[in-house]
Parts: structure tokens; sequence; C-alpha cells
């Protein structure tokens, strides 16, 4: 029976996110049916085809998951290889990946913030039409973004798909002098950090909260290579413990697969998640930067994720400045990491959240299986979630403004369609 | 939140028409065009952006007078979205090893598909795809192709502006091993018996690897045709120093369809160190692949 108030929504291609993706949301009268966020990106079977490799394989492989976070993919994989072979690599090796990865960070980070998220709070299809109004702010975005590729390509020889990074570290480590031209790029950026902060703040930022538990890694520092799994629900967990407290399944509408609690409900990784459970870990300059823009001991409004990455992109900058300026060069590029029948597993916080692989290797050290999850696969249930209330809170609009804005909650997670498929077409159905 | 986003009304129709275009991929070659800091602005000013799905909600009709496609046909609907692309673009410009030569996910092409899907998904039913992963040129008319996995940025720049300019783009077809001399690396084979593709692998990434004192691993596919011949995978093989296996597989990555055609074209293997006819590496098969 259709009513006159059923509605659908759809969205075949959403735009300003990585990957291929659509949403569809049912209404019935008053009822939000059925929401779904749609990843048809074609499935490209990397846990298939990483069996029969050798050990050292999986970071240059793996890195082609997604070319908005290679270094992740990278850092994830020696993590679970190096625990498999039971090599720990540290000091100024984990410094150097760390400096790596807080490149990848300020380059995605300001990619999302500048390019895909800010368009939809000041009323701009994309960047490109904003600088035709805007055009200083847009190039500090430009320029805040190509200051992470500049140190992505100093340490890992390009930007996309760095070439020096192998398991056991690197291929060949910098001189103090090649980083010195970096920290002048950097200091530079800090200012266009805290200056993309105050911008930020100055949003307008709808009324919405959830209440998803949080997952993010915790360590002696903000999160980024390594860490303890915690949850704002009080779970504690080691990465070697992640397929105990997660499980992965499949719905018919998505190559990505949904992750969740086992046993539990859904759970959100990512800035707002890393932010909540790590603010006390943040750079003294970072947290002012927070406070200054109103955020408080936890973010709970997804809208707001913007001013959580635009902090934690003035805290990557930070952090790379101070890895500069106590970088000593190591004795050698990389440990030895000979290979052993074992089991590894590594996760780290790539931008977009949490991202855990598993390696099974056998007597010849060659990898048997391979697990791969990413975060947006870890967010979709939660994303939908959000979805289903913010349409419900909103049924008084009509259909293309309401399908824009669902669009618009959906950027707010920075959804990586490339990474989760094994992930999205907005459509809403109000039948 | 901003106002329903629409075209701007100070659109230039006289300015020719650049679309994006994404298949199997994983978005790193069109990231390559917003990597172009420098130049993105400037290029925005030069053509107009109407199709290009990552970086903007705005979505033209074509015809295009640009198209640049990124990643491999996978899927029968991608299959028939190609050819949509192609009948609404004058040009169309292949970038990166998945649009090339079919990606990383070509590794399936020499194996059994739904084997893999049901070591990835627990309902391999809900997933539609094709049994191999093929690059753009096997389905429709390409215009232009630009190697590597990913592109290079300056390559890309060089390739648009060519074309705004009317002339043919400056991308060299030569192997790596020119890059290396122009760069000044010392050769990583033969100052420290590192194996590099370098000799057979096509040019276009500044010769990063041997740069960081790494091999080159061939993620710019083979280097083309040259004088009517091959690469000289067969004559490189001695030289890498690698076990059969250890050849198979890197050969077998980026690339894998590219180096496996040009092996085969290559000829028969000559003696016990030739592997240029190398399988790619195959799962343990069996079992559920854990």
């Amino acid at each position: 029976m259709t009513h006159r108030n059923d509605r659908t929504l759809r969205v075949g291609a959403l735009a300003r996110v990585e990957g291929e993706g659509a949403m569809y949301v049912r209404v019935r009268g008053r009822n939000v049916e059925e929401v779904r966020l749609d990843i048809y990106e074609p499935p490209r079977f990397f846990e298939a085809f990483l069996r029969g490799r050798a050990h050292t394989e999986p970071p240059d492989i793996t890195a082609r998951i997604c070319g908005i976070c290679p270094v992740a993919y990278q850092m994830s994989a020696c993590q679970a290889v190096e625990a498999a072979c039971g090599v720990t690599v540290d000091g100024p090796l984990r410094d150097l990946r760390r400096l790596l990865y807080c490149g990848e960070w300020i380059e995605s980070h300001a990619l999302h913030v500048y390019l895909l998220h800010a368009p939809d709070f000041l009323g701009y299809p994309g960047a490109v039409e904003l600088a035709r109004d805007h055009r200083p702010v847009v190039e500090r975005g430009l320029r805040l973004k190509k200051a992470g590729n500049t140190v992505m390509e100093v340490l890992g020889g390009r930007a996309i798909h760095p070439v020096n990074v192998r398991v056991g570290g690197f291929y060949r480590t910098p001189e103090r002098t090649e980083l010195v031209p970096l920290a002048e790029t950097l200091r530079r950026a800090r200012d266009d950090a805290l200056a993309t902060v105050e911008w930020a703040a100055g949003f307008e930022f709808p009324d919405f909260t959830h209440d998803h538990e949080y997952l993010a890694l915790t360590a002696e520092r903000y999160p980024l290579e390594a860490g303890t799994l915690r949850s704002t629900g009080g779970r504690a967990f080691t990465a070697a413990d992640f397929e105990e407290h997660v499980t992965e399944h499949q719905v018919p509408h998505s190559t990505a697969l949904h992750a969740h609690f086992t046993g539990g409900g859904r759970y959100l990784t990512g800035p707002l998640a890393r932010y909540s459970l790590n603010r006390d870990r943040l750079s003294p300059l970072a947290r002012e930067a927070a406070d200054r823009a109103g955020l408080g001991p936890e973010c709970r409004n997804p809208f707001r994720s913007i001013l959580v990455r635009a902090v934690e992109i003035v805290y990557a900058v930070d952090e790379a400045l101070r890895i500069i300026a106590d970088y000593r060069p190591p004795p050698r590029p990389a440990v030895p990491v000979p290979p052993r029948r074992a089991t590894g597993h590594g996760a780290t916080e790539a931008p977009r959240g949490t991202l855990y692989h598993r390696y099974d290797l056998g007597p010849d050290g060659l990898i048997q299986a391979a697990r791969i999850i990413p975060p947006t696969s870890q967010n979709q249930a939660a994303i939908e979630d959000d979805l289903r209330r913010f349409v419900a809170d909103r049924l008084h609009l009509d259909d293309h403004d309401l399908t824009h804005r669902c669009e618009q909650a959906i950027r707010n997670y920075d959804p990586c369609i490339s990474c989760s498929t094994h992930f999205l077409d907005l459509t809403v159905d109000r039948s | 939140m901003g106002r329903p986003t629409e075209d701007r009304p100070d659109r230039r129709p006289e300015r020719p028409t650049l679309a994006v275009w994404k298949f199997a991929s994983c978005d790193g070659c069109q990231l390559t065009l917003l990597d172009c800091e420098d130049e993105l602005l400037t290029l925005a000013g030069q053509v107009e952006i109407v199709h290009f799905r990552e970086a903007s909600s705005a979505a033209g009709d074509g015809p295009y007078d640009v198209s640049l496609v990124e990643g491999s046909i996978t899927t029968a609907a991608d299959l028939e979205r190609i050819r949509h692309v192609r009948a609404v673009s004058r040009r169309l410009i292949t970038i990166g090893a998945c649009a090339t030569a079919g990606g990383v996910q070509a590794l399936r092409n020499f194996a059994d598909v739904a084997e893999f899907a049901s070591v990835v998904y627990a309902r391999p039913e809900y997933v539609a795809t094709l049994a191999d992963s093929t690059p753009i040129a096997a389905h429709v008319p390409v215009d232009f192709e630009l190697r590597g996995c990913p592109i290079d940025r300056r390559q890309l720049i060089e390739v648009l502006a060519a074309h705004l300019a009317g002339r043919r783009p400056h991308v060299p077809a030569h192997a790596v091993c020119f890059e290396c001399k122009i760069r000044g690396n010392l050769c990583v084979m033969v100052a420290h018996g590192t194996p590099c593709l370098g000799p057979i692998t096509h040019a276009g990434c500044g010769a990063i690897c041997p740069a960081y004192g790494r091999g080159c691993y061939g993620c710019f596919g083979p280097s083309p045709a040259w004088s009517g011949t091959r690469p000289n995978t067969r004559g490189l093989l001695p030289w890498l120093e690698m076990t059969e296996e250890e050849t198979r597989r890197v050969l077998s990555t980026f690339n894998v369809a590219a180096f496996h055609e040009a092996a085969e074209e290559a000829g028969p293997p000559e003696g016990p160190a030739s592997a240029e006819r190398a399988e790619p590496p195959r799962g343990p098969g069996g079992g559920d692949g854990r």
C-alpha cells in the first residue's frame, strides 16, 4: 500500500568520497524503514591473492588497496608481519614510520577538510568552485596538503604508494640534512593548520549527536603506528585479539563486509573516536586549538568531525616537527625479519580509523591466509544508524534538500570505499 | 550547512571540458590530479572540470573533450559504462596500471575467481564480478595510455598540457635504466647485486626505487616495443639471481597481465634460469585459504 507520504531518496553515485557508493533511504509515513549505504565498488580480492606471496610483499601489495591512505596499509602490514616473525622495530626506525604516517594524515585530512567536506558547509559543489570566491582559503588547503605529500615524498620516495617502506624498516633512511628543509615547510604548515581550525570553527553545525561506542588505539603518544585498542565502553584488547572482539559479516547490498563487536553492537572508529579517547595525548598546541574551537573532552557530533580532523592536522605537523628535531639516523635502515611459521596481527590508525591486518605464515615463510579489516567497513553500521536518525528528524524537508543533507551526513565519515571493498550508492525510498 | 549546490553561472563553455572516471582501482591515479597542488587551480582555469565525482558533486553532461579513465574492467556493468564513456569522449586517456594493464586485481586472471570470492566473502553469490580484470583498451579505442602504479604527477600534467596545446605529449618510452643515468643513480644491480626490473620496465617514475637503494619492482609495467622487439625479459632473468618462484612473484604484481604477455611474446624459455613464461603465484589451494 502506498501512502502519499511514502518517499524514496536515492543517490546513485556519491560525490566527494573515495570510491564508488550509493545511498538508499525508504520512508513510509513517519517511519524510516530502510537505510542503506550501498557499496558497489567492484571487489578486488586482495585477501585471496595475498596467499602464496612472500612475507616481504604485503606492504607493497596492500598499499594498492587505497591510493588515499597507502601508508596506513604499509604500516599495518609491516606490524603484522613483524609480529608473526617475533621482531620489534623501535627507536629511530619507529619514529621515521611515525613521521611518514604524519605526512599521510596531513595530506589525507587536508584533502578531506578542504576539497571534500568544507564545500558542504559553504554551499559549493567542490573546491574548484569554492576557489572562485575564496581562492586564498583553497590555496591554504592545497599548501597544507602539499606539505603532507612532501613529507611522504622525502621519506617514502613518492606520495602515492611510497617505495621506501619495507618489513623491518626502510630501504634507505634519510640524513639529518635531508629533513631540515622539511622542517621549514612544516613550520609554515603549522600556521596553516591553526588557521584551518579557526576557519572551520566558524561553520554552522547541525544539532545532531550519536552515542556509538568509540574504538581507537591508545598509546603513550597520540595513536598512529601502534597501541592498545580501547573503547568508550571499557573494552581493552591488543591487535592479536582483534578478531575475538570484532566480527565481520556480509550484507547483500555491499561488497564491503560490515563489522561489529562480537556479541555486541555497532561501534565507530576514526577521528571522533581517536580524539575522544586520546585528547590528553595531543600536543599542547593541538589541545589549545581544540579548546579554542570549542571541542570538549569528547566529540559526539559527526558534523564537527571536520574540526577534529583540523586539530589532528595541527597534531601531525607538531609531531612531525618533533621527530625531525630529535632525529638521529639509525645504524642500519632495516632490521632483519626472518620468516617463520606463525600468525601476526597489526593495527594502526589510518586517517579514517583503525586498520587491522592478520597474516598466517607457513613454514616456507609464504602467506597462507590474510585478513584485512579497514575502518570504513567497521563504521558502516554506525553511519547507517546515524542516517536513519538524521532522516527521521528532518522529514519536513523536501526530497531534494533531504537527499542533499544525507549525502553531507555520509561525508562526515570520510568513507573510503576503495578500502572497504571487500563499501557505497545513496538512494532515499519514501515508498 | 550550505544551500543546495548547483552549477555556477560563470561557466565558460569555450574552455575544453574534462571528465574523470573511475573503474576498479584504488583512487590513487585520480588523486594524482588533486595532488597537483601548484597547478590545480591554474588547470581549472584552463579546462572546465565538468565531471569528477571524487572532487565535486556537480556533474555536467557530455560530450567531453578529454576523459581521464582510471581503473580496470571487472564487472558486466562497468563494461557497459566504459562504452558509454567512450561514446561521450572526444579523447580518452587511460591513467595507471589498472586502466592500462588490468592492475593488481588481474592476478585473478590466472586463478579461479569463484574460489577467490569464496575466500573474501561468506556469500560469494551476492558479489557480481567477471572472471578477468582487463585494461580499458581491450574494450574501446584509447587515445593515450599513461602508465604507472601510480601514474607520475609530472607526466599527467605533461599529457594534459600537450592536449591543450594540440601537440604530442613528451612521454619517453624507454626503460627505467635511462632515468637512473639521468638521475645519477648508482646501479643497484651492478653495485650491490640487488635484483632490479629497471632494464625491462617502462620509464616515467624518475627511477625512484634505485634512488632509495631498492631494485625497481616494475610498477610502470614492461617497457614497450622497441625496434620491433619486446623487453628482453629473458636476457635479464639470469642477472636477477632469483629462484623461479621469486621471479614469478616479482613479475606478478601491479602489471601482471602486461608482463605475462610480454614474456609470452619473447618466446619459449631457453635455460633453467629462464622463467619468462612465469606463471603468477598461486595460493596453496584447497581449504578456505585460512
